[in-house]
């Protein structure tokens, strides 16, 4: 009898705990899934979110922001799990110093930019999408540009950030990702850089 | 040099009673930015202008003219490492963005030398090409294009 009840008071207990923990494991979650904890580093800080303030996903006319983690951390469990084992990364990044001035930050951009967009092609632009469907864009309502390319570009099988890079930030060098599209270099110039 | 100097205090004065007369001329018809209203008044704000919907290309005047923005550009950056509006005019990408392509002249250095990209004095595009707003002319304007030029 005492050993039964010894029994259940463990499985009680394990489960009091487990909820606790479960809940504070959710609770740590929604913590770190902030603007403020975003920002709370200055290498977010005095870069990245320099450049969002004041586009589109910050400031706009009806007054719906779109923040860091609404494009950067999924909101279905299993993929924000996955997602913050991987930021673990940042945390190390953090300790190296790897981005902790401007210069290092500018010089290891293009690799992080890569990052990002490898991950938004692999899940169709997932993050995107929970705000924007193409299903419920009214093509008739959107400008010219837009109207065309959504309609040829859905029939492609491309997805958002195949056409809005730089939604949030400024681009880094772009003279791999697209030559034509940067200041041209003199010829006279080319040897004193 | 000597009765140059001598004639200066004349034609000083004179310069300054121009200016002056000039100047109670002009009073009546300048007006600061905030009009005739009192210090104490609050002027009246204008009508906020708003830039037009993406559109079809405009006409244009004259030739060489540079070509007026028939679309949108918020948010738009053009940097050093980057320029937005050659991800779409460019020669490599205008094809896939239904855009015009840049003309040749873009790629001349002021040398001539026609470069490899965009040069320098047509990187930043927005010094020559601007968008329209709903603003009406806030003076007449008669222009009227040569019959043979005209894009109508
Ligand atoms: C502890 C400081 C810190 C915090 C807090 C932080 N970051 Fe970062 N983040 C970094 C560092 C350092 C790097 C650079 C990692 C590297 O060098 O590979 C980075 C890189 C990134 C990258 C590029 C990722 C990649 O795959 O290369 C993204 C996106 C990012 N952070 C988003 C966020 C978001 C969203 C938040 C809030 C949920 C956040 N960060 C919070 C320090 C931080
Ligand atoms: C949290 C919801 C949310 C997420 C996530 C989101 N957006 Fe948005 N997006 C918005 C809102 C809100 C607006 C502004 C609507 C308005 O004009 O009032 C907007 C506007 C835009 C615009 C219009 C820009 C302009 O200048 O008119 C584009 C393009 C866009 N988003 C692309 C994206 C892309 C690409 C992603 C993924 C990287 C993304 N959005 C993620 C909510 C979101
Ligand atoms: C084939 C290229 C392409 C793809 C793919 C694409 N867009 Fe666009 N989108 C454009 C263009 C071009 C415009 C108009 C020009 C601009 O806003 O810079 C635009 C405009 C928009 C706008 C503003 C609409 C308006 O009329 O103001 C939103 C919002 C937007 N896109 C969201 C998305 C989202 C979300 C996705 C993914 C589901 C997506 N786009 C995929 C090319 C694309
Ligand atoms: C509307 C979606 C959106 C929002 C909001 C957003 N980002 Fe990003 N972020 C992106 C995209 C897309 C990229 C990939 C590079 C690019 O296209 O600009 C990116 C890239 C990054 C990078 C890699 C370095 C770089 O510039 O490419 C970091 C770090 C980052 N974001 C952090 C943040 C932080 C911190 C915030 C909040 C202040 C934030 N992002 C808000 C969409 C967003
Ligand atoms: C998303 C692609 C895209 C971007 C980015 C873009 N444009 Fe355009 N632009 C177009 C298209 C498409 C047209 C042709 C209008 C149409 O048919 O819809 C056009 C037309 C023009 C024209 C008129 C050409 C003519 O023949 O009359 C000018 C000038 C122009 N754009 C300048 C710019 C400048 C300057 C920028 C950057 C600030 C820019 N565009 C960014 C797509 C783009
Ligand atoms: C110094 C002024 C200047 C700058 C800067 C400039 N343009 Fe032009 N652009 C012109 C003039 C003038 C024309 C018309 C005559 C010609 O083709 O040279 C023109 C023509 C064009 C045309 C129409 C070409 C055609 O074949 O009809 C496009 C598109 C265009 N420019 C886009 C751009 C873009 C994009 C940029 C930025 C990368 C830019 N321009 C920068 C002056 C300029």
């Amino acid at each position: 009898m005492a050993k039964r009840n010894i029994a259940i008071g463990t499985l009680l207990v394990g489960i009091v705990l487990g909820i606790i923990l479960w809940g504070g494991f959710n609770w740590a979650m929604e913590l770190t899934n902030t603007e403020q904890f975003c920002i709370s580093c200055h290498e977010m800080r005095d870069n990245v979110y320099q450049e969002y303030k004041g586009r589109i996903h910050d400031l706009n006319r009806t007054g719906v922001r779109a923040t860091c983690p609404d494009c950067h951390v999924p909101k279905e469990w299993i993929y924000k799990v996955k997602r913050k084992i991987q930021a673990s990364n940042e945390l190390f990044h953090k300790v190296m110093g790897s981005i902790d001035t401007r210069e290092k930050f500018e010089a290891k951009r293009l690799e992080l930019a890569r990052h990002v967009w490898k991950a938004m092609k692999e899940t169709d632009s997932r993050e995107c999408r929970n705000c924007h469907e193409y299903g419920s864009m009214d093509y008739m309502a959107q400008g010219r540009r837009a109207r065309r390319e959504h309609q040829e570009g859905l029939e492609a099988g491309k997805t958002c950030i195949d056409c809005h890079k730089g939604i949030a930030h400024q681009l880094p060098d772009m003279a791999e990702e697209d030559p034509s599209a940067v200041l041209a270099v003199h010829p006279e110039d080319k040897g004193t850089e | 040099m000597k009765h140059l100097s001598a004639k200066k205090p004349v034609l000083l004065l004179l310069g300054v009673l121009g200016l002056a007369s000039a100047q109670s001329a002009l009073a009546i018809e300048i007006q600061s930015l905030r009009g005739e209203n009192d210090i104490k008044e609050t002027t009246e704000v204008p009508e906020v202008k708003r830039y037009n919907k993406d559109g079809q290309p405009l006409p244009r005047n004259y030739v060489l003219q540079p070509p007026l923005i028939p679309h949108k550009i918020d948010g738009y950056q053009i940097t050093i490492k980057h320029n937005k509006c050659l991800s779409c005019h460019s020669w490599k990408n205008y094809r896939r963005h239904h855009a015009t392509k840049i003309s040749q002249t873009h790629f001349q250095s002021r040398d001539g030398i026609v470069l490899a990209n965009v040069s320098a004095r047509r990187y930043f595009c927005l010094q020559c090409h601007v968008p329209q707003t709903n603003a009406l002319p806030l003076v007449e304007n008669t222009f009227e294009p040569v019959e043979s030029v005209s894009a109508q």
